[in-house]
């Protein structure tokens, strides 16, 4: 299914097409996919497009989620330090 | 030529500190209370941190694994109102690429139990630079978890 949309964005029965699979276990895998970051969908009127997740937006997704999990590490050492360091509490 | 591109995000972080609101934003004005819990290790590669706290005033945090690259965070504050708000720009290179630039806005807020500070960022990432490894690593953890999603799918 994968291999397949490397080619090119596809509708959900074009992907059951080939594959001896319901269409209701495609979606499902379909959404697996989604969920994991692998592939986006987008609903086009009465189809379901899937197209491949482009890398340039996986490098960006984790370059941000990096960033953030930068400032939640920092924030909660400035709570541990509100928390224990005694210099914070004196007036400068 | 090589092409470039651009990538936008934001995010926003939420925390309540048990202290007064004033303790909490000398945290961030004070260049020596400030290095406690934002400055990076001082063993790391080409490390240094400097504050100058003031609006126009520059903070660098630099520092990286043995073998490199040099991250370095260069910001500038922009709007400083005490114990309210900090909005700084701030731009993130690894050795001499720029890879990011974003800008920083931290709202602080009395509550009865504390304070409340947001931490908001606008951030475009440029170019899709990573390097080689975080990419494989990057793949590796979601091939992972797609192995482990199909795996309790069956």
């Amino acid at each position: 299914m994968v291999e397949r949309l490397t080619r090119g964005p596809a509708s959900v029965s074009e992907l059951a097409e080939p594959l001896a699979m319901s269409l209701a276990a495609v979606v499902q895998h379909v959404q697996v996919l989604e969920a994991c970051g692998v592939v986006r969908t987008e609903k086009i009127g009465r189809t379901r497009m899937c197209r491949i997740e482009p890398g340039a937006m996986t490098a960006a997704e984790r370059w941000i989620s990096d960033r953030r999990r930068g400032w939640e590490a920092r924030l909660d050492r400035l709570g541990d330090i509100l928390k224990d360091d005694p210099a914070t509490e004196e007036a400068p | 030529m090589t092409p470039t591109t651009v990538a936008h995000d934001s995010f926003v972080i939420e925390r309540t500190y048990d202290a007064p609101v004033d303790r909490v934003f000398r945290a961030w004005s004070d260049p020596a209370v400030k290095a406690h819990w934002f400055a990076g290790s001082p063993d790391a590669l080409g490390a240094g941190y400097e504050l100058d706290f003031r609006v126009g005033g520059h903070e660098v945090n630099r520092g990286g694994p043995p073998g490199g690259p040099v991250y370095t965070f260069d910001a500038q504050f922009r709007d400083i109102v005490p114990n309210q708000r900090i909005v700084s720009t701030y731009e993130m290179s690894a050795d001499d690429v720029r890879i990011s630039v974003s800008v920083a806005t931290v709202e602080f807020r009395a509550v009865d139990t504390g304070t409340v500070l947001v931490l908001t960022e606008q951030g475009v990432f440029l170019d899709g630079h990573d390097t080689a490894a975080q990419r494989e690593e990057g793949t590796r953890s979601m091939l992972n978890s797609l192995a482990n999603a199909l795996d309790s799918d069956a």
